[in-house]
């Protein structure tokens, strides 16, 4: 089932969404939500799709089931997705006439419920009553949601709707399961804070923000220091400065503040000190389109910063990955004193899902330990050359080794040294730090057939969408499969390498103009995909346009579902 | 005079530099503060000035160029227990790191900023800094076409609660300037005017000798009017000495929920708090 309710900037299509899809949740149902808003506060035209099955959904697809419009534009921007046996729900005053059309009018019941801002809950109350789900349920969200002050006239637009219409598509009853339902940003974040986060700086920017905005929200309850930084140079600044003095410190932007941020990185490479940088990505360059998705920060942050120095970019992949990943990610910088970049997109930060509650232990001890290469005696050597190249990390205060750490090239001391025989060395240390991360990188996921004749590969969050459209092309009888990088820098090949040998042809799918990932695994292995299927229109590939993009290629049908 | 615990080492400043000065006071003021090397941090940015730290037997980082300040107040807010101490150039301190310079007076973390402020870019060989003296007639070369950088009136209007002027070359003063600054809770600037003996032929050591002057000992530092007018005051008289000092609640003490005692690096996330927070989201 697929539902869009559309309308403009502050009609409260976030605040109706976000009552609906608790309601799905609370009825056992998978959820998959995402949002599609205009950078601006008032007017325009936004959207919210809510995705919901019995079995699993972890991406949007285009065909709706049910529209709920505001206003002209957004029939005007719909209506060509609802399907032939879909509803639409809108006030009969819009003046739109379309067999689909349920009678219901949903603004005199509004008003007659106390408020006409109440229309959305007189469409949750018919939605209620179509899909065959008790009443209560939508009352207990909204009594949860709600201030006490609204809540009578909500409730009156609720039992209004519910009233409203006799029509019913009784839905599969789905088992009852524990979720949670969560943002990307939201399940990133309780990940971070299972991974021991105590320290987090950032400077606002879209889709980044809303980091920005749970940590400051709960700094208090987890002690935490968040701190809104200046500017991005200080932002990422502040969180080394914190690393240096023993915190768990993490930063987060998108690609704009992490162009600002890239001298930081370097100076995290050769001072060695543990960082995670998330990035949010959204469409560049420069400006771009500020509340939209793209993935095409992937290759720079593979190769972001002069000089050459280990790092490790992770692409979370869907909800649960972005809580379990950020927690590792946190002492992947930790164990190799490195940093370790987070790339997520404003399509997996903004969607909403509901996942099974995530094992906070396994998060937070999802990385053995490096054995101790420290020995009591002796004085302390910050940078002391050891075979992993992972020196040991003191704290500074914490002992009487004193801690210094250096921009400039240094020896194991710290202290600031040009010889051409100490560079090497130090160049040669902090590279052997790479043979350890890379004996730990996680394969990609598979999905599909056992000896796939046609080979996808993708990262980050097109991982359901790409999963789907492999389950739909399998039912065509099509021999296809698809390999999906969460770790993608440094690239692990295991499982690349062995699916590739068995495929005639390969395609990468990616929300990018210039198939990023085919470039990255061309570099890296000197494998050539066979073509790509991309999309950079600022909206996130659907499991359609995978379809419709692999059709085009001979591969599968493209498919109305 | 014994050999101090911070003992500096072989620098690569240029002999009779104004550094010298500053890094022998700044070892005796650590000493008579009886400070542990190893509860003092010493920051710098990128310069000949900020290099300090790499001379000076303490904790040191040396970041990038006018990030000192970021880097400095984040290791403050998380490991209290560190003596935190900026030294850096007036390029590193007022140009690259304007930015931060404004932001972190506002935070009033408790920390020290001394800037080696020699009116000039020494390390890249002599260009103009933002304090360096208007260009007129007989002043070409490095200065200021455009209006020369005053810190002090920068610093107090952001809201400073401690700002202050010194000379290398009046080491009493600057060890007591230094002393007080350390001592001051929150943070504090001491501008210290220091020769360029490679690249400054005008602001010299005899030049500075001969301008400056101690503020009047019946000057009131909690007057921040008067603190605003004497740190306009720069010409052919440069006053030195604090110009404005309160108290005012840190960076810390406004956070008191927060900072409740435990230092933030052993701070651990609850997992019942957590699996608390999780439970929300059912």
């Amino acid at each position: 089932m697929n539902i869009c309710i559309g309308g403009a900037a502050g009609d409260g299509i976030e605040t109706m969404a976000g009552i609906l899809e608790k309601i799905l949740q609370r009825s056992w149902f998978s959820v998959f939500s995402m949002r599609d808003f205009m950078s601006r506060i008032r007017g325009g035209h936004n959207f919210a799709q809510i995705r919901f099955e019995a079995g699993p959904v972890t991406a949007h697809t285009d065909a709706l089931d049910v529209l709920i419009v505001y206003d002209q534009r957004s029939v005007d921007e719909h209506l060509k997705r609802l399907k032939p046996d879909g509803l639409l729900l809108c006030d009969p005053d819009l003046g739109v006439s379309d067999p689909r059309l349920l009678p219901v009018p949903v603004k005199k019941l509004a008003k007659e419920a106390g408020s006409a801002r109440t229309i959305g809950v007189v469409c949750i109350g018919v939605l209620m009553k179509l899909y065959g789900l008790p009443l209560a349920t939508a009352e207990a969200v909204l009594r949860e949601t709600l201030a006490p002050k609204i809540l009578e006239i909500n409730l009156a637009a609720v039992q209004k709707g519910y009233a409203s219409t006799e029509l019913t598509r009784k839905l599969p009853i789905p088992e009852a399961k524990e979720t949670m339902l969560v943002t990307g940003a939201e399940a990133m974040s309780m990940g971070a804070l299972a991974g021991g986060l105590q320290f987090y700086s950032a400077y606002p920017m879209s889709p980044s923000t809303t980091l920005l905005n749970f940590f400051t929200a709960h700094a208090e309850e987890f002690k935490l220091v968040v701190e809104q930084a200046e500017d991005e140079i200080a932002a990422v600044n502040m969180a080394l400065g914190a690393s240096y003095a023993g915190a768990r410190a993490m930063t987060g932007t998108s690609g704009g503040g992490f162009s600002l941020m890239v001298e930081g990185l370097g100076l995290a490479g050769i001072a060695e000190l543990p960082i995670v940088i998330v990035d949010v990505q959204r469409p560049g360059p420069a400006t771009g389109l500020p509340t939209r998705t793209e993935q095409s920060d992937l290759l720079f942050m593979c190769f972001a910063s002069q000089g050459e120095f280990p790092r490790m970019v992770i692409a979370v992949r869907d909800h649960a990955d972005a809580f379990y990943q950020t927690a590792r990610a946190l002492q992947l910088a930790k164990k190799y004193q490195i940093p370790v970049l987070v790339l997520s997109d404003q399509y997996l930060s903004d969607s909403a899902a509901t996942i099974a509650p995530p094992d906070i232990r396994q998060a937070a001890h999802s990385v053995k330990p490096l054995a101790p290469e420290e020995s009591a005696e002796g004085d302390y050597l910050r940078y002391a050359v050891t075979e992993s190249g992972v020196s040991p990390l003191r704290v500074p205060g914490r002992s009487e080794g004193l801690v210094r750490s250096d921009s400039d090239e240094h020896t194991e001391e710290g202290v600031i040294n040009e010889s051409a025989a100490v560079r090497v060395q130090m160049v040669d240390k902090r590279s052997r730090k790479l043979d350890g991360l890379k004996a730990e990188l996680l394969e990609p996921s598979y999905t599909g057939a056992e000896n796939p004749q046609t080979l996808l590969v993708g990262f980050g969050s097109t991982s359901g969408a790409i999963a789907e459209a492999v389950t739909l092309l399998h039912e065509q009888g099509v021999s296809v499969g698809a390999l999906s990088f969460g770790d993608v820098y440094p690239l692990p090949q295991n499982k690349l390498l062995q699916y590739w040998k068995q495929a005639k042809a390969v395609y990468s799918v990616e929300q990018n103009a210039t198939a990023q990932l085919a470039k990255l695994i061309r570099m890296e292995t000197n494998l050539s995909c066979t073509d790509s299927v991309l999309k950079y229109d600022g909206r996130q590939l659907s499991v359609d346009d995978i379809l419709k993009g692999l059709a085009a290629f001979g591969i599968g049908k493209e498919v109305r579902q | 005079m014994t050999q101090s615990i911070y003992h500096s080492t072989e620098t690569a400043w240029c002999p009779g530099c104004g550094n010298y000065d500053i890094v022998n006071t700044l070892v005796q003021v650590l000493d008579e503060l009886q400070l542990p090397p190893h509860e003092v941090l010493l920051v710098g940015g990128i310069g000949q000035a900020a290099k300090l730290n790499q001379y000076v037997n303490a904790n040191g980082f040396s970041g990038l160029h006018g990030r000192a300040l970021p880097a400095a107040v984040a290791a403050k807010m998380v490991n209290q227990a560190l003596t935190v101490i900026v030294n850096t150039g007036d390029g590193d301190s007022y140009g690259e790191g304007g930015n931060h310079f404004l932001h972190n007076i506002r935070r009033n973390v408790d920390i020290t900023h001394f800037v080696h402020d020699n009116q000039i870019y020494g390390l890249t060989k002599g260009q103009t800094s933002p304090t360096s003296d208007a260009c007129s007639a007989d002043r070409k070369g490095a200065c200021n076409l455009n209006k020369p950088f005053k810190p002090l009136l920068v610093a107090l209007a952001a809201g400073a609660t401690f700002a202050a002027r010194t000379f290398s070359g009046n080491r009493e003063h600057m060890a007591k300037t230094m002393k007080a600054a350390i001592r001051h809770k929150g943070y504090a600037l001491v501008d210290i005017l220091q020769p360029c003996v490679s690249f400054n032929k005008v602001n010299t050591f005899g030049y500075y000798k001969e301008h400056t002057y101690e503020l009047e000992a019946d000057y009131d530092p909690t007057n921040l009017q008067a603190a605003l007018l004497r740190s306009m005051e720069y010409g052919p008289k440069i006053p030195i000495g604090i110009f404005y000092q309160v108290e005012a609640p840190t960076f810390h003490r406004q956070r008191p929920e927060i900072f409740d005692g435990v230092p933030m690096i052993d701070k651990m996330v609850p997992e019942e708090q957590l699996r608390a927070l999780m439970r929300k989201f059912a």
